[in-house]
């Protein structure tokens, strides 16, 4: 399974934060309630993401790519799927489907580093690099393994 | 299964008993509180009909009564009939979290037992915390008496719950003069009683986990103003089902409540407008003005303070010449909240009676039989000459020397 497969069919970022329909106050929901899918959600949680039917005001369908500066790149070489940063990332913007990482969720990853910071392979399968920062020139320009420092 | 509790036709219960019976008849599913007198013994009398069985719900003892509405908040948008107690400090600490209940439109009750606002340190009752809520979204009731203080509770949780309102609601009753006076109470038998309040109909709970929901969303300037005039409308609205409540409540106890209640106004030159116990003592004022001397005096109290009863009061208020408008909260560099609504009602209507504004009674002072009568003779003094006479925002009950403002400008 690649990155675009799960993306493909997906509600994922859809929309600019910000940029869903707006309605006037008579519509508008009974005590800011929000609901978070479009239809009965009792076995939500043995969906995969981009199988669950997200309402239009929960974040999952609202991009916030620009709230970012620099970004994760990925570098699928190097990785072991250990899963570390898809334990610690605080946005679940790492994407994994059974237990193999398959990239980043730009659409809500805020660029925090975290995932480089836990990543435990040597050189680190995720760097961070500017946002306008072609991809595959950060893949090109990858640092090599380093050597264990002598005591 | 609760226990039923075997009450008398007459009960001589306290303000605070009479509110502590009501919570239980109403079978609340969660009581989250932290006491604070003068309303200590609300919460005090219902922990203990839970401790007793009388109650199949949970009584929460929180940290602070920030805490407290913060847990009356997450147990109501979970699903459940919620209600709690507090006074002065304790309500102020509350108030941020008001203003969330009734943003997410749940239908807590909360007992308000009026009491002064430090600084200084007072524990007596005047209306600054009834004042302090009366922004914060919520339904506001007052309740003059012990009797009126259980009968409003029974009416809170329909009001609040009714479908077409679904907003929390406040009972107000004095401290200590209401909530620490053993009167006559009537109560309804629990059948009784728990017929009337109905059974809890939850409304987007969130422990409904088919439709997870989130509570408390941030909206900025694209949406909030959308939410909050729905919210305000929804208040607004409530002014007729708040009415249907009372005539059902009527028909089960005989007893009639309206959104403003008026006493000798029918012909009426002069009227005291008046919130809490000061109802009960301007009417006998009133009643000895008319027998000794000759004064068409009336009362007129907003039995519903908010949403505030603009259109009853004005018809309330439109066929006299001159009202006393009395504020029992230190005002705070302007005129009196009553003085302000009372006096923008009438306005609007062709008489436009003459209105001033009355300070009394902070901090528990005693506000007295013959200081009311004089507010009357000042009132009948206005009426026939057809202009204000004294100041209009007087003190009263002050030592010292005569503290009043403002007048008429009349050239």
């Amino acid at each position: 399974m690649s990155i675009g497969n799960v993306l493909s069919n997906d509600k994922r970022g859809m929309i600019e934060l910000g940029a869903e329909k707006k309605v006037g106050w008579d519509e508008v929901t009974h005590g800011v309630v929000l609901h978070s899918f479009e239809d009965d959600a009792t076995d939500v949680s043995t969906r995969k993401a981009e199988d669950r039917n997200y309402a239009q005001f929960n974040s999952y369908v609202a991009t916030v790519a620009s709230w970012r500066v620099i970004k994760p790149v990925y570098n699928r070489d190097i990785c072991i799927d250990c899963q570390n940063c898809w334990v610690y990332c605080p946005d679940t913007s790492i994407i994994s489907r059974d237990k193999q990482m398959l990239g980043i969720d730009y659409d809500h990853c805020k660029g925090c580093g975290v995932c480089v910071e836990v990543c435990p392979t040597n050189p680190k399968s995720l760097l961070m690099f500017a946002e306008a920062h072609n991809a595959e020139d950060a893949l090109a320009s990858w640092p090599e393994k380093k050597k264990k420092e002598e005591k | 299964m609760a226990q039923k509790y075997d009450l008398q036709e007459v009960e001589v219960w306290d303000g605070n008993y009479a509110a502590s019976h009501a919570l239980r008849q109403a079978q609340v599913d969660v009581v989250a509180a932290y006491p604070i007198t003068p309303s200590t013994p609300i919460v005090e009398n219902y922990g203990q009909f839970v401790a007793d069985g009388y109650v199949d719900g949970e009584f929460v003892m929180v940290e602070s009564e920030h805490a407290a509405m913060s847990g009356c908040v997450g147990a109501a948008a979970a699903g459940g009939r919620v209600a709690t107690a507090t006074s002065s400090q304790g309500f102020a600490l509350m108030v941020e979290v008001l203003y969330q209940a009734s943003g997410m439109r749940l239908p807590i009750v909360l007992n308000v037992v009026n009491r002064a606002l430090a600084s200084p340190l007072n524990v007596r009752g005047d209306h600054s915390d009834m004042y302090l809520g009366r922004d914060s979204g919520w339904i506001m009731l007052d309740a003059f008496n012990a009797q009126e203080a259980y009968d409003m509770n029974l009416c809170a949780f329909r009001v609040g719950e009714h479908m077409d309102i679904r907003l929390p609601v406040m009972v107000n009753q004095d401290g200590f003069i209401t909530s620490h006076t053993a009167q006559n109470v009537r109560p309804l038998s629990d059948e009784d009683a728990y017929k009337f309040v109905g059974e809890y109909v939850p409304v987007e709970e969130m422990l409904d986990f088919s439709r997870p929901v989130t509570y408390g969303a941030q909206t900025e300037e694209d949406w909030h103003f959308e939410h909050k005039a729905r919210q305000h409308k929804a208040l607004i609205d409530a002014r007729p089902v708040i009415e249907s409540v009372f005539a059902e409540f009527e028909k089960v106890s005989g007893r009639k409540y309206n959104r403003v209640e008026s006493y000798m106004t029918d012909d009426a030159e002069v009227i005291i407008v008046a919130l809490g116990t000061t109802v009960e003592s301007a009417r006998v004022a009133a009643q000895y003005l008319r027998d000794n001397e000759g004064i068409k005096a009336g009362v007129v109290a907003p039995r519903v303070i908010r949403p505030f009863p603009f259109d009853a009061i004005r018809t309330a208020l439109e066929n006299c010449k001159a009202i006393g408008a009395m504020d029992r909260s230190a005002p705070g560099g302007a005129l009196g909240m009553l003085f302000n609504e009372i006096s923008a009602a009438v306005y609007t209507t062709a008489s436009r009676p003459l209105v001033t504004n009355y300070i009394y009674g902070l901090g528990g002072r005693d506000l007295t039989m013959e200081q009311i009568k004089d507010i009357f003779r000042d009132l009948k003094k206005n009426a026939d000459a057809g202009h204000i006479t004294t100041k209009i925002q007087q003190f009263v009950g002050l030592r010292g020397p005569k503290l009043e403002f403002f007048e008429t400008r009349r050239s």
